[in-house]
C-alpha cells in the first residue's frame, strides 16, 4: 500500500525518523480510518495525525492525551481489536505498534470522547478527594450491597473486559543462559557484547520492537564514531548472528524471582497483519540465569504544576522519540518546561525539525551552560528561574501560563504542545524485586542499588551511571569480557527535581496531578498526610498513588517528596513502597499458557476406558481418573441405571473396572516388617497367597488410608490403597521407610497403571471367570475369599485375588495394561451372556454402603480412628509399635462420647438423607442446636427397599434403637440408629 | 477348559503421531520394563546377571545388549529392554538369577514411551520440563525423572537431537499433547 | 522459583521437581508407645517454624525420590546447604556464611525494604 504524505498526517516532517515511507498500514481510532507508518506506535500514528485527546481519566473523567513514548504510559490506555475474538482493553498507546486493519477505540466515554458525561465528576471534584469513598459510602450500612457498591463498580475501571473466549493460543518455555541482560539499551548491548565474547550462553532481552534504549530519542550520542542508534543496531545483528546469545526483543522481563529466576513475556503476534496459525499470541519464558545484568535504564518524570494533565502536555523524551524515531511533531508551537538540561536537547531538535519553540521555561536559576549557549544560538527563548503556573484549553493544551518564581505577575504563552521533564528515576524495579536494597543518592535525588541479594548488577542509567564512558566501562566489566568502545554526548546534563513545582504548593487549591491513571493530585498527598497518614504505605493506599496498573512509574518519587516535605522527614526515612512483579501487565493467556483445554489438567482414563464408552457409561472425576460412573441403558436415568445394575450385582453379577485403585509392590526380607509398622494389623501372621484388609492410620491415630494387601511370596506383598490417596500414601511409605526405618531391607514401587483390574462380583463371578483362568484351581476350597494367586488369564501372567467391597462372591483379575481391554472384552462377552451387568462406581458405592464398608475420605474425615469407623478389631494388640500406636492412646482418642460411625435408617423408608445433613437429639431446642454429628453417606438401596445411611454420631453405638432428627431447611427427618450392616447381616454371600 | 483365545496387546499411545517442522513425536515400541532397586553391594552382582553396568553416577545411563539402565536415585534404575517382546518379562527372570539382594517390579505396561527427535526436539520438552537441556548439561545418555508440565517423567538423551520420554500410561496422552503444542512452538520460536 | 541442591543428584534443580517435607532432625522416639503425652505433642504437633536459619526436610519427589536436609534462611530464602537423610544436624559451612545470615536479619525483611530503604 501507497499513502502520500499527506495521508501519513499532517504533523509528519520530512526526512525525520527512521520508518520507510512505502510501507504504510490503515487503522480506525474511534470509527475514522488514518493512514500510519509501519514501525509507528499508535500513539505516534494519532499525532501524526494532530490527534492528542485518547482518552478520558479514571475519576474526574478528564480529557486527556499522551504521555510518554514507552511502556510507563499512565494516560493513553485503549481498546484494541484485530477482529470479535481479539480485543484487548487498556492498551497503551505507546506500546501497541499499528497493524494494517486494527481497530482502536478510546475508553471510559459515554457518548463520545470529546463530550463525555462523566466529566461532570470534575467539577464535582471537591468531593472527590482522597478518601471520599472510604468516608462516604459508610452510612447507611444496608445501602453498601444494594446501592453504593453497584453503583461504583459501574463507574469504575477503564477497559471492558472481553467476553468470547480467547481465539489465541500462548506457549511457554523453559530457558537457562548464563547471563540475562534486562534492557537492549547502550548499557545492555555492551555488557551483551561483552559477555558473549567470553563464550558463555547470553539472554538479551528488551520490550521495544528494535533495540537501542534511549537511543530511540538521543540522537545526540555518538558511538564508536557511529551515529548511536545505527550502532545498536549493528551491535544486535552481530549478538543474533552468535550461537550462543538469543536476542528476544518485544519482550518484558516482569519479574525477578528467587535464585536466579526469571519470568520473560515475548509479544510475538501483536504487531503483525496476519499472523501465522502456528505463532503464539504471546510467549512465556521462565529462565532461570546464573548471573543477571540489568540495564534497564530510567524514566523521565513529569513536572507536577497546576493542569498538567492536558492533551498535547508530554514527556521531553517523548516528544524526542516521536520526532527524532517516527519522525513526527508533536506541534507547531511547542512549549518546554523543565527542570533538566535533557529537555533542552528535545526543544533543540524541534527547532531545527522546523517546529516553533514557544520558549523553554526553566524553574532553575542556573540550567547547564552548554545548552544555554546553543539555545541562544538556535534563537530559543530561556526563561530561567520561572514556572508555569497553569495552562488552558479545553479537549487540548492551548496556553501555559508563566510566571517568575516568587512573583506574582503571570503572562500566557499560547503553545500547542507544553513538553515537560523533572528529570530521569532509575528503572529499579527489577532490582528491587530481587530483593536488592536501594539508597538514596542525596545530590541526585534519586534511589539507587546498594546490596544485592542475588547474583546480579545493574549498569548504566538504572544504576546512576550518567557519564557514557563510564556507563561503557561498567557495561563492559559487567559482561566479564574485554572490548575496546568509545562514547561521546553531545551535551552532559544536570538537574532534576522530585516533589510539587512552584504554584502547586501546600498553599494552593490547583489539580497538579502526581498519578495521571489514578487522578491522584499533590493535594489529595498532603490531605493524607493530614489526616493522619504517616506512613508511605499509607498515603498510597489512602490515595491510590501509585496503583493503577503503571504501578507509579511517574508518580511514585514525587507523590514521595510530596509527603515527605509534609511529614518535615527526609525523604529516605520516609521510604519507598515495594515494587512487587509484573513490571508491567502481563495477560492471562500468558500466564495460562498451554494449560488450557484438554492440557488444563491430566485426565487419567483406565485402559478400558473406550471399551466403558462404547457401552455408554457416564463418568465421574476423581482425583484427575476418569471413572466409569453407572451404565445407562436407553431411556434410563441415572436413578434407574443404579437401580438395576444394584439388583443385577446381587442377583447375578456385575463386571466393574477397579483399576484406579493405587497398587504399590512392597519386595524385600523385611516387607512384613515394614507394613507391620505401616499398618495397625499385624502382617507377619498372613500366609503368602493370602490377603487381608489392612488401615494405615498417622501418627496421630487417625485414619489415613486403607486398602486390601496381598501377600505373594515371603517378601513381596501387593497392596492396595484408595483411588485418591495413592500419591499420598506411597509419599508417608516412603517418609518412614527412608527416614525412620532405613535399616530395613525393602523397596517400594507403584504398580497402580501397571494392572488392569477388572472386579467380577456377584452369585455368578466364578462361573464367569473360570474359563479364561489357567493354572489355577479358584474353587471355594482351594481358593477361598482372601486369597491371592499368580495365574494366567488369556494366556497372560495375571494376579486373580478372591475378594470383595459388595459383600458378593467376588474376584479381582488384574492383567499387564495393554491386555485390560481384550480380557475386559471377552469376560464381558460371557458376563453378558450370563445375565451379568456392567457397574460402575455409583452402584459399587451402595453395595458397599450395604455391607457397612467404609470409604476413607466420606465416611471418615482425618479426626476419626479405626475405632471410630467400627474397625478397631483391624488395630492389632500384640504389636509393640505401629505408626498411630502413641497418637491411639491419646486421652481424647479414647474418651467417652466420641463420634462413631453407625448406621441410619429414616422413619420413612422413602425419604433419603442428604449426605452432610447434621443430626440432633431435639429438634425443637433453641437454635444453635447441639449436633451430634453428621450424615456421611446416604443412598436409595434397591436391593433393602428402602433408603440406607451412615452417620458419624457422638457415642453412636450406644444409640442404637433410639430416634434421632436431621433438621432441613424444610423439613426434619426422623431418624433411627442402627449398626452398619444393611444387607445380608449374617456375611454368608461372600463365600459362596 | 474352554479355549476363549489369548489377549491382544493395545498400546495406550496407538495411532498417535505429531510434530512440527523441526520434531518429530512417535509411540515408541512396546518394551520390557522393570523398576530396579539394588543396594551398592549388590549393583556389580545384577548387572552381571542384567549383562549391563548399572551407573552409579547420578543422571547417567547405561546400555548392552539392547538392554539400557538408567540411573534414577541411590539405589534406583529403570531397566528398559527393546529387545523383548513376548509374554513375560526376561528382566525380571534375569534378575531373579542374580541370586543377590534387590527389589524388581515389573512396570512394562505402568510406562509408556514417546521419541521427541529433530532439531527442536529439547525446546519442545522445555515447553514443560524445567531443566536444562543444553547438551553440556545433559549430553547424549543423559537421563532423569523430572516434571513435564503437570505430570512425572523420565527423560533419556538418546542421541544429540533425540530423546525418550518414559511416562505412566494414563499420563501419556496428556505428554503426548503437550509435546505436540511444544513442538508446534518450537518450529516458530527462537 | 527455589533452586535447590540435591545431594543425591548433586545437581542444583528447580523447585518444582520438590516436596517441602517439615522441619528436620525430629526424630521418632524409639519407645513412641512409652512416651508421655506431653512428649508426644514435642514429638508430633510442636514445631519451632523459625524465622531466620531453619532446618527442614525436602524430598526430590520428582527427581531421585530420596528425603535430605537443607538448612535455609527463610527470610532471604537462601538455601545455605543440604545434605542426606540420616546425617545429623549440619554446622552451617563458613563464619562468612553465618554473618552473611546475620545482615539479612538485620535488614532483609520486607518491612524493612518497605520502610526504611537507605
Amino acid at each position: 500500500m501507497s499513502a502520500s504524505p499527506k495521508d501519513l498526517g499532517a504533523f509528519r516532517i520530512k526526512d525525520a525518523g527512521r520508518h520507510t515511507p512505502a510501507k504504510t498500514a490503515r487503522f480506525t481510532f474511534d470509527g475514522k480510518t488514518y493512514t500510519a507508518m509501519e514501525g509507528d506506535t499508535v500513539a505516534s500514528a494519532l499525532l501524526a495525525h494532530g490527534v492528542h485527546l485518547v482518552g478520558r481519566s479514571f475519576k474526574y473523567h478528564r480529557p486527556r492525551g499522551i504521555l510518554s513514548a514507552g511502556p510507563e504510559e499512565p494516560n493513553a490506555l485503549l481498546d484494541v481489536s484485530r477482529d470479535a475474538g481479539r480485543r484487548q482493553p487498556n492498551v497503551r498507546a505507546t506500546v501497541q505498534e499499528v497493524f494494517d486493519g486494527v481497530r482502536i477505540a478510546s475508553q471510559n466515554r459515554w457518548p463520545s470522547l470529546k463530550h463525555d458525561v462523566g466529566a461532570f465528576n470534575d467539577l464535582l471534584s471537591p468531593f472527590f478527594a482522597a478518601g471520599f469513598y472510604y468516608k462516604t459510602f459508610m452510612w447507611p450500612k444496608e445501602a453498601w450491597h444494594k446501592l453504593y457498591e453497584p453503583f461504583i463498580r459501574r463507574a469504575a475501571g477503564l477497559g471492558e473486559a472481553p467476553k468470547e473466549e480467547d481465539p489465541d493460543h500462548y506457549t511457554s518455555r523453559y530457558a537457562h543462559g548464563d547471563v540475562l541482560i534486562a534492557g537492549a539499551g547502550v548499557a545492555g548491548l555492551t555488557a551483551a557484547l561483552s559477555a558473549a565474547a567470553t563464550g558463555v550462553s547470553v539472554f538479551l532481552v528488551d520490550e521495544q520492537p528494535e533495540v537501542g534504549g534511549a537511543l530511540h530519542f538521543d540522537a545526540g550520542t555518538t558511538i564508536d564514531g557511529q551515529n548511536g542508534y545505527e550502532w545498536a543496531q549493528a551491535a544486535a545483528a552481530r549478538l543474533k548472528a552468535m550461537p550462543n546469545v538469543t536476542v528476544l526483543t518485544r519482550t518484558t522481563v516482569f519479574g525477578y524471582y528467587n535464585h536466579g529466576f526469571l519470568g520473560l513475556v515475548e509479544r510475538v503476534t501483536d504487531h503483525l497483519a496476519r499472523p501465522g496459525r502456528d505463532l503464539p499470541r504471546e510467549r512465556l519464558w521462565q529462565v532461570r540465569a546464573k548471573r543477571v545484568v540489568l540495564a534497564t535504564g530510567s524514566i523521565e518524570r513529569h513536572m507536577v504544576f497546576a493542569n498538567n494533565d492536558r492533551p498535547g502536555i508530554m514527556l521531553a523524551s517523548a516528544a524526542r522519540t516521536f520526532l527524532n524515531h517516527h519522525g513526527v511533531a508533536v506541534g507547531r508551537q511547542v512549549g518546554v518546561y523543565t527542570a533538566h538540561d535533557s529537555a533542552y536537547e528535545a526543544a533543540f531538535d524541534l527547532k531545527r525539525a522546523g517546529v516553533s519553540i514557544a520558549a523553554i521555561v526553566d524553574c532553575r536559576s542556573h540550567p547547564g551552560d552548554a545548552v544555554l549557549a546553543e539555545a541562544r544560538a538556535l534563537g530559543i527563548d530561556v526563561l530561567t528561574g520561572h514556572s508555569v503556573t497553569n495552562t488552558s484549553g479545553r479537549l487540548r493544551v492551548s496556553s501555559m501560563t508563566v510566571a517568575r518564581n516568587g512573583a506574582s505577575n503571570a503572562r500566557k504563552i499560547a503553545v500547542d504542545a507544553l513538553i515537560v521533564s523533572a528529570g530521569w528515576t532509575p528503572s529499579v524495579h527489577l532490582f528491587s524485586q530481587s530483593r536488592g536494597k536501594l539508597r538514596f543518592d542525596e545530590a541526585n535525588q534519586r534511589f539507587l542499588p546498594d546490596i544485592y541479594a542475588q547474583d546480579c548488577i545493574s549498569v548504566g542509567a538504572c544504576n546512576g551511571t550518567d557519564d557514557l564512558s563510564d556507563l561503557i566501562d561498567e557495561a563492559i566489566a559487567a559482561g566479564s569480557g574485554a572490548l575496546a568502545l568509545t562514547g561521546e554526548n553531545r551535551f552532559e546534563w544536570t538537574g532534576g527535581m522530585i516533589g510539587a513545582a512552584e504554584g502547586a504548593g501546600p498553599d494552593k487549591v490547583v489539580k497538579a496531578f502526581v498519578d495521571f491513571q489514578h487522578d491522584v493530585t499533590a493535594k489529595d498527598i498532603r490531605l493524607a498526610v493530614r489526616e493522619g497518614m504517616h506512613s508511605i504505605e499509607h498515603i498510597k493506599r489512602f490515595t491510590t498513588n501509585g496503583m493503577a496498573s503503571d504501578q507509579g512509574k511517574l508518580s511514585n518519587m514525587h507523590g514521595l517528596a510530596i509527603a515527605a516535605e509534609m511529614l518535615g522527614r527526609p525523604i529516605p526515612k520516609v521510604g519507598l513502597t515495594t515494587f512487587r512483579a509484573p513490571y508491567t501487565p502481563v495477560t492471562y493467556g500468558t500466564l495460562v499458557g498451554h494449560s488450557r483445554g484438554d492440557l488444563f489438567d491430566p485426565a487419567r482414563k483406565t485402559p478400558m476406558h473406550t471399551l466403558e464408552a462404547a457401552e455408554g457409561a457416564e463418568f465421574e472425576d476423581v482425583g484427575n481418573w476418569k471413572r466409569a460412573w453407572y451404565f445407562p441403558k436407553r431411556g434410563e436415568d441415572m436413578h434407574a441405571a443404579v437401580n438395576r445394575e444394584c439388583r443385577t450385582v446381587r442377583d447375578v453379577a456385575g463386571v466393574f473396572d477397579a483399576s484406579t485403585l493405587g497398587k504399590i509392590e512392597v519386595v524385600g526380607p523385611d516387607a512384613a516388617q515394614f507394613l507391620n509398622l505401616l499398618y495397625t494389623n499385624a502382617w507377619d501372621t498372613l500366609k503368602p497367597g493370602k490377603c487381608r484388609y489392612g488401615i494405615m492410620t498417622r501418627e496421630d491415630g487417625f485414619v489415613y488410608d486403607d486398602g486390601v494387601v496381598g501377600r505373594l511370596a515371603e517378601d513381596r506383598f501387593h497392596v492396595t490403597t484408595t483411588t485418591g490417596g495413592a500419591p499420598r500414601v506411597l509419599h508417608h511409605m516412603e517418609d518412614y521407610l527412608q527416614t525412620e526405618f532405613p535399616h530395613l531391607k525393602v523397596w517400594l514401587t507403584s504398580t497402580t497403571e501397571q494392572w488392569a483390574v477388572i472386579a467380577v462380583q456377584g452369585p455368578k463371578a466364578r462361573e464367569i471367570i473360570q474359563p479364561f483362568v489357567e493354572g489355577l484351581d479358584i474353587s471355594n476350597e482351594a481358593f477361598p475369599h482372601m486369597s491371592v494367586a499368580e495365574c494366567t488369564v488369556m494366556g497372560v501372567p495375571s494376579r486373580l485375588f478372591r475378594m470383595s467391597f459388595t459383600g458378593e462372591l467376588g474376584f479381582e483379575v488384574n492383567v499387564p495394561a495393554d491386555y485390560g481391554p481384550a480380557v475386559w472384552k471377552a469376560i464381558w462377552e460371557r458376563a453378558e451372556s450370563m445375565g451379568a451387568c456392567l457397574y460402575g462406581t455409583e452402584t459399587m458405592h451402595v453395595l458397599r454402603a450395604e455391607k457397612g464398608y467404609i470409604i476413607v475420605g466420606q465416611d471418615t474425615d482425618g479426626t476419626v480412628t479405626p475405632d471410630d469407623a467400627a474397625l478397631g478389631w483391624a488395630v492389632s494388640k500384640k504389636k509393640t509399635d505401629y505408626v498411630g500406636i502413641r497418637g491411639l492412646k491419646r486421652p481424647d482418642l479414647v474418651r467417652d462420647g466420641r463420634k462413631q460411625l453407625v448406621g441410619l435408617l429414616t422413619k420413612s423408608p422413602d425419604v433419603v438423607l442428604e449426605e452432610g445433613g447434621q443430626i440432633v437429639a431435639d429438634p425443637n431446642q433453641p437454635k444453635p442446636m447441639t449436633m451430634l454429628g453428621h450424615v456421611t453417606s446416604a443412598y436409595w438401596s434397591e436391593n433393602c427397599g428402602r433408603s440406607i445411611a451412615l452417620a458419624l454420631v457422638a457415642g453412636g453405638r450406644s444409640l442404637v434403637g433410639k430416634t434421632l432428627y436431621v433438621p432441613l431447611k424444610d423439613q426434619t427427618i426422623e431418624v433411627e440408629v442402627t449398626d452398619m450392616v444393611f444387607f445380608d447381616k449374617e456375611g454368608g454371600r461372600i463365600h459362596g | 477348559m474352554a479355549d476363549l483365545g489369548t489377549a491382544t496387546r493395545a498400546l495406550p499411545l496407538a495411532g498417535f503421531h505429531g510434530g512440527s517442522s523441526t520434531v518429530r513425536l512417535e509411540a515408541a515400541p512396546p518394551a520390557e520394563r522393570i523398576s530396579l532397586r539394588v543396594r551398592a553391594e549388590d549393583v556389580a552382582a545384577l548387572s552381571g546377571a542384567l549383562g549391563v553396568d548399572l551407573p552409579v553416577k547420578p543422571k547417567t545411563s547405561a546400555s548392552a545388549n539392547g538392554r539400557t539402565a538408567l540411573w534414577l536415585g541411590p539405589d534406583e534404575w529403570l531397566m528398559i529392554d527393546e529387545s523383548g517382546t513376548g509374554i513375560g518379562n526376561g528382566l525380571m527372570q534375569a534378575a531373579q538369577n542374580s541370586g543377590a539382594l534387590h527389589s524388581a517390579a515389573d512396570v512394562s505396561h505402568r510406562n509408556t514411551a514417546i521419541l521427541v527427535s529433530g532439531t527442536g526436539a529439547d525446546k519442545a520438552i522445555n515447553a514443560g520440563c524445567p531443566q536444562d537441556l543444553s547438551l553440556k548439561e545433559f549430553p547424549v545418555g543423559a537421563c532423569s525423572r523430572t516434571i513435564f508440565g503437570k505430570v512425572e517423567i523420565v527423560l533419556l538423551r538418546t542421541a544429540e537431537d533425540a530423546f525418550r520420554v518414559e511416562v505412566w500410561r494414563s499420563f501419556s496422552d496428556y505428554a503426548f499433547g503437550l509435546l505436540s503444542e511444544g513442538a508446534r512452538d518450537a518450529a516458530v520460536g527462537k | 522459583m527455589l533452586l535447590i541442591h540435591c545431594p543425591y543428584c548433586e545437581e542444583d534443580r528447580s523447585e518444582l521437581e520438590f516436596r517441602w517435607a517439615g522441619e528436620a532432625h525430629i526424630a521418632r522416639p524409639e519407645n513412641i508407645a512409652a512416651i508421655t503425652d506431653e512428649e508426644f505433642a514435642e514429638y508430633f504437633f510442636l514445631r519451632n517454624n523459625e524465622k531466620g536459619l531453619t532446618y527442614e526436610r525436602w524430598r526430590h519427589i520428582h527427581g531421585c525420590g530420596r528425603f535430605f536436609n537443607a538448612a535455609r534462611d527463610t527470610v532471604s530464602d537462601r538455601f545455605l546447604m543440604t545434605y542426606k537423610a540420616g546425617l545429623p544436624k549440619q554446622p552451617i559451612p563458613t563464619a562468612e556464611e553465618t554473618a552473611a545470615i546475620a545482615e539479612e536479619k538485620t535488614v532483609e525483611t520486607w518491612e524493612a525494604t518497605e520502610g526504611d530503604a537507605r
